[in-house]
């Protein structure tokens, strides 16, 4: 990691709790709830990219949401820059939201089919008010630049671009605003990888021109590689592994972790992998597993795991895992 | 190439032609491909999207929307009987029985409100004329070889109570269930996570030695096809560009778009500052070039690649390449040893 030197933390989690009621088949039967998040703490520097990894339902999309507060967390406390985010007002939050943007999966979904390109930008500018009314016709075509667009792209619809097209549209709106932190949900997901390629350049690019950090949300660990500084592994609503990419992926230390990378089919026949293949599916998150979530997949599973839930502790620098027996296992 | 055991290929695809016709133009998704599968061979088939791969796999088995879709040409040669010429009868036979076919999302090709069970067994007495006890059980049997922890129980089950992983478990057992000569797999673990995919697919593998078919695998993974094909071809706008086996391809492509395509693929085991990228974007069906279709893209154009269209010719180690670098008619500066590598 390069900004290992008084680092300054921008974004602080703490035992953050998303649970989602469900529907029960009788009145008087207990509530139910997805725990979708379940009381997970990290923290993020500025300047640096986490990644959060894992299978579909762990829980990596909701906490990028529940960070952005556009689901209300159940519980925990989220800071960003030492101020306490959650009890900010309807106002104080609008004007955080142009520090704090998201870039989604599906661009076509999250632009308006009905405005151009300068409608969508100016609309996000006005807003935010960053940039004066008669400066914003030359911010705009400043910002298509920096996302590689041309300037006739202005007065064009969403429709009418091709899938990488939309994608930095969407980043040039989220750019607009100055922002500090940018979430990115699955940004790269959809894409083709020759586009999805050029998608990421551009991202580590304006990380490096503006010193953006990134909240990385994907299931992809090839790109995770690419464009982290470090990862945080997700199973089940919680966090079984943070490192520093090189450690995760070099030295994993959670039989989950372990598997995950283990499974990624490798684009090079040469390479021989020893496989560990889980067996099972991933458990409910309404009723999920006593003790460890995941000892019911894991080939180390012992009585223990089954009773005992396993806190997140450091073993090695900057190296946290959640496994009873993660000491035993690196042997 | 990579050869397996007899020469006589159980399925063989000439000139194969699927347009469609519609308001704006014709469009030409599978435009002229060839391509052969041994029995026991795992072919892959990659692409972007919009190359025409799950066309041509739609096209092998006649289940191209028509209209305005329609196989404009060519053969597809089953055990040397022609597919495309077959009356519905007869490829009705076929279909499900000796070729069946995989899809990417199990949910959508699973009929909603019938048990699982029941959607298997149907295949079997409609095929192998079997009867109803019969077809349950062996049903049951099937869902046993794909791994359903007690199928008895799941048999009866809609697929909404089942998994992802499970519902295209459901998919595959249905697939194989009349024991088929040819497996085509169309994306069938892009819907699933990682550790369900590396369930699924050796799952494939361990069912095709068992069975002894030829499996076809569509993907735009080409971790998927490192790791399961024996022999690769890549699409491109609707033409195969490159045709070898695995290795060669990954060792040494060939083909500029080949090649470019590895290069932007993230490492996983390896750091790079910056990814290589392929300019461009693909040109669009209804107005092909008619030179290469990947010139204005390519690092090594020349003035012929806008004027011919290159035809996919075999080389000295068994790769076919579909690109005017490797003809006597090159001229450009770059070395055909340079743009190998």
């Amino acid at each position: 990691m390069e900004a290992t030197k008084e680092k300054k933390v921008l974004l602080k989690v703490e035992h953050l709790k998303q649970y989602f009621p469900v529907k029960t088949d009788s009145f008087f039967k207990p509530k139910a709830f997805v725990k979708a998040v379940d009381d997970i703490s990290f923290q993020l520097f500025e300047g640096e990219t986490l990644s959060i990894v894992g299978e579909s339902g762990c829980g990596k999309s909701t906490t990028g949401r529940a960070i952005l507060r556009l689901d209300e967390p159940t519980d925990g406390k989220v800071y960003y820059s030492g101020q306490d985010i959650l009890h900010f007002n309807k106002k104080e939050m609008r004007k955080l939201r142009g520090e704090l943007q998201v870039i989604f999966q599906d661009p076509f979904a999250s632009l308006n089919p009905r405005q151009t390109v300068k409608q969508i930008l100016n609309e996000a500018m006005a807003i935010q008010e960053v940039v004066a009314k008669p400066k914003r016709m030359d911010r705009m075509l400043e910002l298509l630049d920096y996302v590689g667009l041309p300037p006739e792209a202005l007065d064009r619809y969403p429709h009418e671009f091709s899938g990488g097209q939309r994608q930095r549209i969407g980043i040039a709106r989220a750019l607009a605003v100055n922002p500090k932190l940018i979430i990115c949900d699955e940004a790269v997901s959809a894409l083709d990888v020759s586009i999805q390629a050029q998608i990421l350049n551009l991202l580590k690019k304006l990380q490096r021109q503006f010193g953006l950090t990134f909240l990385f949300i994907s299931h992809d660990l090839s790109v995770v590689r690419h464009i982290s500084d470090r990862v945080m592994v997700m199973y089940l609503g919680k966090v079984v592994e943070i490192a520093d990419k090189k450690d995760l992926f070099d030295s994993p230390l959670h039989p989950y972790t372990k598997a995950l990378l283990s499974s990624i089919p490798v684009p090079n026949p040469a390479i021989q992998r020893e496989r560990v293949i889980l067996k099972g599916d991933v458990p409910s998150p309404i009723d999920p597993p006593s003790g460890c979530r995941f000892h019911t997949r894991c080939p180390f599973a012992t009585e223990k795991c089954k009773l005992e839930e396993p806190a997140l502790r450091e073993l090695g620098t900057n190296h946290f895992v959640s496994c009873h027996f993660a000491e035993k296992l690196a042997q | 190439m990579k050869m397996t055991e007899n020469n006589k290929p159980i399925l063989e695809v000439k000139g194969l032609k699927t347009h469609f016709f519609t308001k704006r133009g014709v469009s030409k998704a599978v435009d002229g491909i060839d391509f052969t599968l041994q029995k026991g061979e795992t072919l892959g088939i990659v692409g972007e999207s919009g190359c025409g791969k799950s066309m041509t796999s739609l096209s092998i088995l006649r289940l191209i929307p028509s209209p305005p879709g329609k196989i404009a040409g060519g053969q597809v040669l089953y055990k040397g009987k022609d597919l495309v010429t077959m009356s519905e009868d007869e490829m009705r036979k076929i279909r499900g029985n000796e070729i069946s076919m995989i899809f990417q999302e199990p949910m959508t090709s699973l009929n909603p409100v019938i048990p699982v069970g029941e959607q298997i067994a149907e295949a079997l007495r409609l095929h192998q004329k079997m009867g109803r006890k019969a077809a349950w059980d062996r049903a049951v049997e099937m869902l046993k070889l794909v791994g359903i922890p007690s199928p008895e129980k799941r048999a009866k089950q809609e697929p909404f109570q089942l998994s992802g992983g499970m519902r295209q478990r459901v998919m595959i057992a249905m697939a194989l269930a009349c024991k088929p000569e040819v497996l085509i797999a169309d994306e069938p673990t892009t819907a699933l996570d990682v550790t369900i995919q590396a369930q699924i697919l050796a799952l494939i593998k361990d069912l095709q030695t068992k069975l002894g078919m030829g499996v076809i695998m569509i993907t735009h993974d080409l971790g998927v096809v490192a790791e399961t094909c024996d022999n690769v071809a890549v699409m491109y706008a609707g033409n195969i560009i490159e045709y070898a086996s695995t290795e060669q391809i990954f060792s040494n492509p060939k083909h500029p778009y080949t090649q470019g395509l590895l290069d932007s693929l993230p490492k996983i085991y390896e750091d790079q500052e910056e990814l290589r990228t392929i300019e461009g974007s693909v040109p669009s069906p209804y107005n092909m070039p008619s030179g290469c279709r990947f010139a204005s893209r390519c690092p090594f154009q020349q003035p012929i690649c806008y004027q011919q269209q290159p035809e996919l010719m075999e080389q000295n180690d068994g790769v076919k390449v579909r690109c005017w670098m490797y003809t006597d008619q090159w001229t450009g500066q770059v070395e055909k040893q340079e743009a190998v590598k």
